[in-house]
């Protein structure tokens, strides 16, 4: 099977062996249904242990597949009548960020996301995924006429970060990436934040400053990659498992931490394998969460992103509060 | 690639490193060498013109203490949550360890100092970033001391003064670190839409998820001069397009040039240029219109 990955090995040739059985009795007349049986029930046993317990860099193997859904899958399976709107009115347009005015079960939306190539040739015309100011100011062009037209925002996140280049510095990478912090945390909308691949440091919270922040079960949201980090801290990319271990970079993680609102099911094996039952799986999050954040008023809703984000971190006065003086 | 083996052979750099003897030129405390143009001079004489080298004008770099002696009037200054100190969120080996270290070593409680002054005798809320404790790096104390100081400025309705200097997020707190760019920066958006005055002065370094997040969001955003100001690093930079950067890439005048900052300004004017701002962002109908 085409893109499989190291830890889930067992199953999958547990799973070729039993076809292979199966396809045998088929044609002869042996019987081995009793022989099929109990690996099938090896197998169900295997796939309990082997996707329940997922490490963090199992996690990570499923969030970068080559095959992972991205943002216009989603989009075509979750949304009707997409229109496309493209461009930032002052420079270009950045592929990297897709987003447009939708409809959500009939209801008017404007869905926004990275947008990564499935392969060379999209990744190229993509760059990977990696937006540039450009892409920033595009979505931040967009989130500004759902204010006006009273549309919820949906923004799916899924980057390694924002592209490390030349004219992106030239063109303002940081001031792009601040200024959607800024804006987004006064829009007067519903802001909905899935993060549905590779959650990349300031590249990713640049579309994730939200009402609610969403992740996708094996999805992951990070200051820096596994492989960042690890040649940081301990100078050896290598190390890139244990960091992934240590960074606390999953969904689990971040639910933890209280950073997070949801974690939405994947499909067994990983969202890649059914996109269909996976869109399923978003849609049920998505419509609580429209369902919940449409009947709030502007302000309650900016107030509402305000406690969230002043509520996270960890800090305390061991001696006692001194203050102002 | 063929190509790249041709530029391997050009890239060569030769570094000088200098002798023992060199270096015990410059006897400690006394005189101090700039980095730059490598004139040696008076200690003294480089703190009283603000540690701007008093012949090539290199801005030496300044912790916290010395910015407010040098930016705020003489005792004006009153600190905000002096007390407060991290957690280990995600229980990293030895992180502990390091930041009792900085502790001792500077004499402050983490990477950013807030408070209450006054700039020619106009009160602001000021946070002023210490790249002396921990790389100046944000994890949750200095996302949440922040946050905290523009929430003062916001109650007493006074301008926010922020000077900047990191190396970006604190990796030991992962993705609370990140999160606190947000923060930061939904409070600087209340703020704002209450009318507040925001200036942002980066100086060097500001890099980073503070350079993507506070630094970039002033009404004014200025830098003093030679400051490293960008949001990925330069080597990561020349890695992914493989080609040179330009000597001043990502300076303060490089970010100028580039429209990205208002003004680039020299330390020894500093204080008065931003009490002109602030004189006239005066509040409450101080100026009344005379036609002459």
């Amino acid at each position: 099977m085409a893109g499989e990955l190291e830890f889930e090995k067992p199953v999958l040739e547990l799973r070729k062996k039993i076809s292979e059985l199966k396809e045998f009795t088929k044609n002869t007349d042996v019987d081995l249904s009793s022989e099929i049986d109990k690996l099938e029930a090896r197998l169900e046993k295997l796939e309990a242990e082997i996707y329940e317990n997922m490490k963090p860099w199992d996690r990570v193997q499923i969030a970068r597949h080559p095959n992972r859904p991205t943002t216009l899958e989603y989009i075509s399976l979750l949304f009707t009548d997409f229109f496309e709107c493209h461009g930032d009115r002052a420079f270009g347009d950045d592929e990297a960020i897709v987003g447009g005015i939708a409809k959500f079960h009939g209801y008017p939306v404007t869905v926004i996301g990275h947008q990564r190539g499935k392969d060379t040739k999209e990744n190229i015309r993509r760059n990977f995924g990696m937006p540039h100011p450009e892409g920033y100011r595009k979505a931040l062009r967009l989130m500004k006429q759902a204010e006006k037209f009273r549309r919820p925002i949906i923004c799916f996140i899924d980057t390694k970060g924002a592209y490390p280049g030349k004219a992106a510095e030239e063109r303002g990478q940081s001031e792009a990436i601040a200024r959607n912090l800024f804006e987004m945390a006064g829009l007067k909308v519903p802001v909905i934040c899935v993060v549905i691949g590779e959650g990349g440091s300031g590249g990713a919270l640049a579309l994730g400053v939200g009402n609610y922040i969403h992740m996708l079960e094996n999805s992951t949201y990070s200051v820096i990659s596994p492989e960042g980090a690890a040649a940081i801290l301990w100078k050896d990319s290598t190390l890139a498992k244990k960091a992934a271990e240590t960074m606390k970079i999953t969904a689990p993680d971040l639910k933890g931490l209280g950073i997070i609102d949801e974690i939405i099911p994947e499909v067994k094996g990983g969202a890649h394998r059914d996109v269909a039952q996976q869109a399923k799986y978003m849609d049920k999050v998505l419509k609580d969460s429209m369902s919940e954040l449409l009947v709030l008023d502007e302000e309650t809703l900016i107030s509402q992103r305000y406690e969230k984000y002043k509520r996270i971190g960890e800090y305390s006065f061991p001696n006692e509060f001194i203050g102002v003086k | 690639m063929l190509k790249e083996l041709f530029t391997k052979t050009k890239k060569k750099k030769y570094a000088t490193i200098p002798s023992e003897s060199a270096k015990q030129d410059v006897p400690e405390g006394i005189m101090t060498k700039c980095p730059n143009c490598k004139k040696i001079m008076y200690t003294k004489e480089l703190n009283k013109n603000f540690k701007v080298c008093i012949q090539c004008g290199y801005h030496h770099q300044m912790d916290s203490a010395e910015r407010i002696e040098s930016f705020l009037d003489a005792g004006s200054f009153r600190e905000l949550d002096r007390e407060m100190v991290s957690g280990n969120p995600l229980g990293f080996p030895e992180y502990v360890d390091k930041l009792e270290k900085d502790r001792q070593k500077t004499g402050i409680n983490e990477a950013v100092v807030t408070g209450l002054g006054t700039v020619n005798g106009f009160d602001v809320s000021i946070a002023i970033m210490d790249a002396t404790f921990r790389m100046g790096s944000m994890g949750s104390v200095v996302g949440e001391k922040i946050t905290r100081a523009i929430e003062k400025a916001d109650e007493l309705s006074i301008p926010f003064i922020i000077f900047t200097a990191s190396g970006g997020a604190r990796m030991q707190e992962g993705v609370l670190s990140l999160m606190q760019m947000a923060k930061t920066s939904v409070a600087l958006k209340r703020f704002s839409d209450n009318g507040g005055l925001i200036i942002s002065i980066m100086t060097h370094p500001t890099t980073g998820g503070v350079s993507a997040s506070f630094a970039s969001l002033g009404d004014y955003n200025l830098a003093e001069p030679g400051a490293l100001i960008g949001f990925a690093g330069r080597r990561i930079i020349e890695q992914t397009i493989r080609e040179e950067l330009p000597e001043d890439f990502q300076t303060s005048e490089f970010l100028l040039k580039h429209g990205q900052l208002d003004a680039v300004i020299s330390r020894t004017e500093l204080k008065d240029k931003i009490a002109g701002i602030l004189e006239i962002h005066q509040p409450g109908g101080v100026f009344q219109w005379q036609e002459n």
